[in-house]
């Protein structure tokens, strides 16, 4: 009789282990729907650490900026990687026009041409306070950026207190602001 | 002779294009054939952040093909192997390393192997034992005393 127990326990294991794995893939695949689980998401480890060092040149209307003068802000400042290429980048847009007038944005283009994104500003609107030119992208990597749009907080200081990989929604948005608080 | 040679070299040939595989375009790579060599050992460790289940070597994307400059550009600046990957790791996380690293967090992953090893001798340990006790026990008395009856007639 015991024997018998055992051995249905021993039938029911691969079936009970099935069972709690499904569940989990579930709460996974329900995750990737709802939006608080993404599999391809990378965690940028510049998160609460100081800005890496970097130097953009100019890019007209704007003059160009550097790590310094972005440390020296008494206010905190929004970077943003864009470029005239991504369409993500171009539905950013209108939110980044919303935002401009509670943070200054500054751009970064990535690894694009000047009369691009000059195009680009003179169709869309320019949210940016200061644009820089990340020709090559090495701006880029050293940030940790693996796709355009990008955008971090900088707090004054130059530290990073938020990034976002993604371009802004208005859930994302909230969630900036109410780190300005 | 010359005939092997030749077969050599042709095969030699044949395989040139798997050596030379993820880099577009020749003038890419490091003069220095042995730099060169521990560039693309690098970068096949190395992920691809765009396509994430290649590695940047294999990869045609723009930021595996940057990341692969950066890599050749560290090396001829006289870097080693570990400083050109904690380089990355710097930037973009334990992520990038395409066989995740031995820490806290992964020792289940690394030890599972072993885990599941053990768990199933264990287990195959037990019931095998059980069984051999099974067939080893002797007749309860009831029994022989069947047995016995059975025996007579």
């Amino acid at each position: 009789m015991q024997d018998i127990t055992r051995r249905r326990l021993l039938w029911s294991l691969p079936f009970a282990t099935a069972a709690v794995a499904g569940g989990g893939f579930l709460a996974m695949l329900s995750g990737i729907r709802k939006g608080n689980f993404d599999p391809k998401e990378i965690n940028t480890p510049i998160l609460n650490k100081p800005i890496p060092a970097f130097s953009l040149s100019a890019q007209p209307p704007s003059t160009g900026f550097n790590q310094q003068e972005l440390q020296q802000q008494t206010e905190p400042v929004l970077i943003n990687f864009f470029a005239s290429w991504c369409i993500p980048c171009l539905t950013e847009m209108s939110m980044l026009q919303q935002l401009s007038s509670h943070i200054s944005i500054w751009g970064i283009a990535y690894k694009d041409k000047q009369n691009s994104v000059s195009g680009f500003l003179k169709r869309n609107g320019n949210p940016y306070q200061r644009i820089g030119q990340d020709n090559n992208g090495n701006v880029g990597i050293e940030w940790g950026v693996s796709g355009v749009p990008e955008s971090f907080l900088v707090m004054p200081g130059g530290i990073i207190k938020w990034h976002y990989p993604k371009p802004l929604t208005v859930n994302s948005t909230q969630t900036l602001l109410s780190l300005l608080k | 002779m010359r005939f092997i040679t030749f077969i050599f070299l042709f095969c030699l040939g044949l395989s040139a294009p798997i050596v030379a595989f993820g880099i577009d375009s020749p003038d890419e790579m490091l003069k220095n054939p042995v730099q060169e060599q521990r560039a693309q050992h690098i970068g096949a460790q190395l992920r691809c952040l765009v396509c994430q289940n290649e590695s940047i070597e294999d990869s045609s994307a723009d930021l595996a093909k940057d990341l692969r400059k950066v890599v050749r550009q560290r090396i001829k600046g006289g870097d080693n192997d570990q400083q050109v990957m904690q380089w990355m790791v710097d930037r973009y996380g334990n992520f990038i390393r395409l066989s995740p690293p031995f820490t806290l967090t992964t020792a289940l992953l690394w030890f599972m192997p072993v885990l599941g090893l053990v768990i199933g001798c264990v287990v195959a340990f037990v019931t095998l034992r059980k069984k051999n006790k099974i067939a080893s026990t002797e007749l309860s008395k009831e029994e022989r005393q069947r047995l016995s009856e059975l025996m007579k007639e």
